[in-house]
């Protein structure tokens, strides 16, 4: 029984129940009389009937087999494996059983003949899986067929079901959160069980290829966040740099200069750059910027890495500029024409009134503007992963190569991982700062235009 | 903010000043001081023009950048060869038996073209060089063409096959023949046999299909783009189909039917503060929670599309909640009066007045979607996948992460490869957003 096809069956139970409940309940009009609600009602609600306890069934079924298949696998699995460590247990699934069931290699016929036996078990599993959930279907449907009866509220308890569903609905949005927190929380605290906390802040060395032997070079391995954030940092301020005034001089010109037909063109132009994705520009900086900068600096004397921040810095504040823009558009359409008008009675040209009346009206919206994009910049990924460098260095030169949170975290996780060695592990504490740390600047973001903004009705 | 003291002294020296100077004095400074005000306020002015300017340039640089690297990728270099299909090589045992026939060695046939083709190439070096003229994958058509059609067996055909991926550079313009041979992929015989293919009209460009139809490979020549936009649309259909409904109801929810309380509140902020959350960080919620411990399989197009709804959810919400705010109270006060139920209000009213807005912010979500890629890489649909995905549970990769993919190859090739797909994947954005502008323009309603 595959997914799709216990789908199906569940689909094509429901409109059943769907057509019993409405035939039940005009049956049961013409034998009393008048029926509360609409014979569709009363079907919608037993398929309604039907569908609660399947939810509840898979949902549970999903919580506890994520794990049981492992558990099963090991408990297939030959002795010195059971006993091995947790490291042993993890390779041998990971690299040697589910290989083998997905049949991609079968060469031994010890491993040929648990194979069998996991598909086996599995083959059960889904078996076991989808009786329960047809025993819960069929239980529901008649549940809801037995309160079936003229008088029954069938719409309003059909309602406030979909109201519950509704609910449930804008609630993922909390689970999501909570998901990400969680998620990231776990395994951080796993990786400062490994390496202290006050070493991974504190720290200004990073270096998390750990040897595969102890007594090679290098084989601790070195996990201080410092070099990360500065790095991002320097980047970040880059293409701030960039798109900070000409952002903000766009959104300017377009909300107090340009006629509306230059604005109508204008716009969507600066959209454009805003609708391209990210590894896009990526491209465009590691292939067409980051090269012009280099022989530009090689021209006039500079050494300029071809991975410098130099261009992902700048390449990412055109990425922002639209960002910018648009914010700081909606805060300065947002103060009222008088304050224009008054400005203007007093004899100010308009770039003075623009300066000294419109700019400090709308300065909590363009702070939280660029507050926001600060954020994005932080937390922008593929940009930095190509054009950006691997290499953690502690430096404040835009010529130079730097590293950032986001492009360690991609490489981490990206390619082989071992979910005990801090190298996999460092990068959820590494997501898990670089969560806090925009979250931050977004409610900090919120709280400046919420307080600060001046009511002019 | 003015010092308010400051002010008043400078009003004071003014005012000591107009009474000392002439007339024609007093103009004169005006004027003076008013010229200084326009040249700032044209200088202020400049700037914003420059900004914009600055933004449109970018945009030129960057599309001229990617069509003049890309363009010439649509087309593919083919050689031509007279491939005599020797029975022993092709089918030594004689018995047309497809499956023992598709291991012989193909790439015989092609050398000894080639040997028949420059006879004077004898060195063991120089033949090397000289088999490296055809592309390693063309052995496979020819497999393909024997098995199909055996009667070919034992005749000699003319065949276009496609050529290596430095020689379709070379073709294209994008090797420098200036350059000393020590500095260029291609070197001095191999550009000469060239010549003399082009010299007999052996060599053409034709219109790459290779590059829409197959899968990726190690190999630019034959490398193409149909596994990635298959993995986009397994990872769009399952993101749509969970975001758009969910998205939907809770913002039906949200608007319509919450209380103001603080859940509500808080499920507000939290929405806002998602939508701002890094793309990354839901990466690493999808490998944590998808596939860690749910134990869904790693590179599949469905954890892709679970890991994309979460993150588009938050956009359809906010766009579908500003739609259905657009829809003025009346309409749900005369639902109401003629007895609709709360329920009947929503669905039978208030929703397809608002559908057109709904539908443009859930076009614009998918489109994000589209472009996302460090999700993608979290969850391990960036491994080298040749295969054409068949269901949303193979292992797949993007079209975005195919980008990020080929752009890491240090082939050349893989250079023009790499912006053609962008081409193709920015006209799939345009298409989306135009659909949307479209959707806006023709059905949305203002009361």
């Amino acid at each position: 029984m595959t997914t799709t096809s216990i789908f199906l069956c569940l689909a094509l139970l429901g409109f059943g129940f769907y057509l019993l409940g409405r035939w039940r309940a005009m049956n049961a009009s013409v034998i009393s009389g008048k029926l509360h609600s609409l014979p569709s009602f009363h079907g919608a609600y037993v398929a309604m009937c039907m569908f609660v306890p399947v939810l509840v069934v898979i949902i549970a079924w999903l919580l506890y087999s994520g794990n049981s298949v492992d558990q099963q696998l090991l408990n297939a699995a030959p002795i010195e494996i059971q006993e091995a460590g947790q490291l042993d247990q993890t390779k041998y699934l990971y690299s040697i059983i589910t290989p083998a069931v997905q049949g991609l290699e079968v060469s031994d016929s010890a491993l040929a003949a648990q194979v069998t036996n996991f598909q086996e078990l599995t083959k059960r599993n889904k078996l076991i899986r989808f009786i329960l959930i047809l025993l819960a279907a069929v239980l529901g449907g008649l549940w809801g067929l037995l309160k079936i009866k003229p008088d029954f509220r069938a719409r309003n308890q059909f309602e406030s079901g979909v109201k519950y569903l509704l609910m449930a609905c804008s609630l993922i949005a909390i689970l999501t959160t909570i998901g990400i927190v969680l998620s990231v929380l776990f395994e951080s605290i796993r990786f400062f069980n490994k390496v202290p906390l006050h070493e991974f802040l504190f720290g200004t060395q990073w270096s998390p290829q750990i040897a595969i032997r102890a007594d090679q070079v290098g084989s601790s391995g070195a996990f201080g966040v410092i070099p990360l954030v500065t790095g991002t940092l320097l980047i970040a301020t880059l293409a701030m740099l960039v798109a900070a005034p000409i952002g903000l001089m766009a959104a300017i010109y377009l909300s107090e200069y340009a006629s509306s037909r230059v604005r109508s063109v204008a716009k969507p132009m600066l959209e454009i750059l805003a609708g391209i994705p990210t590894v896009v520009y990526g491209f465009f900086a590691a292939l067409t910027v980051a090269p012009f900068l280099r022989n530009w600096g090689d021209s006039v004397g500079l050494t300029i890495s071809s991975e410098s921040a130099l261009a992902a810095g700048v390449v990412m504040g055109v990425m922002i500029i639209p960002y910018v823009s648009s914010l700081s558009d909606d805060a300065i359409n947002a103060v009222p024409n008088s304050l224009r008008e008054g400005a203007y009675g007093l004899g100010s040209t308009k770039s003075e009134t623009i300066k000294q009346v419109i700019f400090p009206a709308a300065l909590p919206g363009i702070v939280s503007a660029l507050l926001l994009a600060v954020s994005r910049a932080i937390g922008e990924t593929m940009i930095v992963v190509m054009a950006a460098g691997l290499a953690a260095n502690l430096t404040a030169n835009p010529f130079e190569s730097v590293t950032t949170i986001t492009v360690q975290i991609v490489t981490l996780l990206v390619g082989d991982q071992e979910f005990d060695s801090p190298k996999t592990l460092a990068a959820f504490a590494l997501g898990l700062s670089l969560f806090i740390v925009t979250l931050c600047l977004n409610i900090i973001a919120l709280r400046v235009v919420r307080k600060y903004r001046e009511r002019y009705d | 903010m003015i010092d308010s003291t400051a002010g008043k002294n400078t009003n004071k020296t003014l005012k000591s000043f107009n009474d000392i100077l002439p007339v024609e004095e007093k103009t004169r400074r005006l004027n003076a001081q008013l010229k200084k005000r326009h040249r700032k306020e044209m200088r202020f002015q400049m700037y914003g023009v420059i900004s914009l300017l600055l933004g449109f340039l970018f945009l030129v640089v960057f599309f001229n950048s990617i069509i003049s690297k890309g363009y010439t990728a649509f087309q593919q270099t083919f050689i031509s060869l007279d491939i005599e299909f020797v029975e022993d090589i092709v089918d030594p045992k004689g018995n047309r038996d497809a499956k023992e026939m598709l291991r012989s060695d193909y790439s015989k046939l092609i050398k000894d073209a080639l040997k028949k083709e420059f006879p004077s190439v004898k060195k063991r070096k120089d033949r090397k060089a000289l088999n490296k003229l055809i592309s390693s994958g063309a052995v496979y058509k020819l497999a393909d063409l024997v098995i199909e059609s055996p009667e070919l067996i034992g005749t000699t055909q003319t065949l276009w096959l496609a050529s290596d991926d430095e020689i379709d550079l070379l073709m294209k313009g994008h090797i420098d023949r200036n350059l000393p041979e020590s500095e260029r992929r291609v070197k001095d015989n191999s550009i000469t046999w060239v010549d003399e293919l082009v010299a007999q009209d052996r060599v053409v460009k034709r219109f790459n299909h290779t590059f829409f139809n197959s899968g990726d490979s190690r190999e630019p020549e034959q490398a193409g783009i149909m596994g990635a936009i298959k993995g986009s649309f397994y990872v769009l259909l399952v993101t749509i189909l969970l975001s758009f409904p969910i998205g939907l109801a809770a913002a039906v929810y949200l608007e319509e039917f919450a209380p103001k309380n603080r859940i509500t509140d808080v499920i507000e902020v939290n929405i806002n503060n998602l939508a701002a959350v890094p793309s990354i960080v839901y990466g690493l919620l999808g490998l944590a929670v998808f596939i860690n411990f749910f134990g869904l399989p790693r590179s599949a197009a469905v954890v892709g599309g679970l890991v994309l709804s979460l993150r588009t959810l938050p956009t359809i919400i906010i766009a579908s909640r500003a739609a259905i705010k657009a829809v003025p109270p009346s309409i749900r006060s005369a639902a109401l009066g003629v007895g609709a139920s709360e329920m009947q209000t929503v669905y039978h009213h208030v929703l397809p007045a608002a559908l057109p807005g709904i539908l443009t912010g859930t076009i614009i979500g998918m489109a994000q979607a589209l472009g996302e890629t460090a999700p993608l890489l979290m969850i391990g649909m960036v491994a080298f996948i040749v295969d054409i995905p068949q269901s949303a549970m193979d292992p797949a990769t993007a079209l975005p992460v195919q980008i990020y993919l080929w752009a890491d190859s240090p082939e050349r090739a893989f250079v023009e490869k790499t912006s053609a797909a962008i081409m193709v994947l920015l006209a799939f954005l345009t298409v989306m957003n135009l659909f949307a502008v479209y959707l806006r323009k023709r059905y949305e309603r203002r009361w």
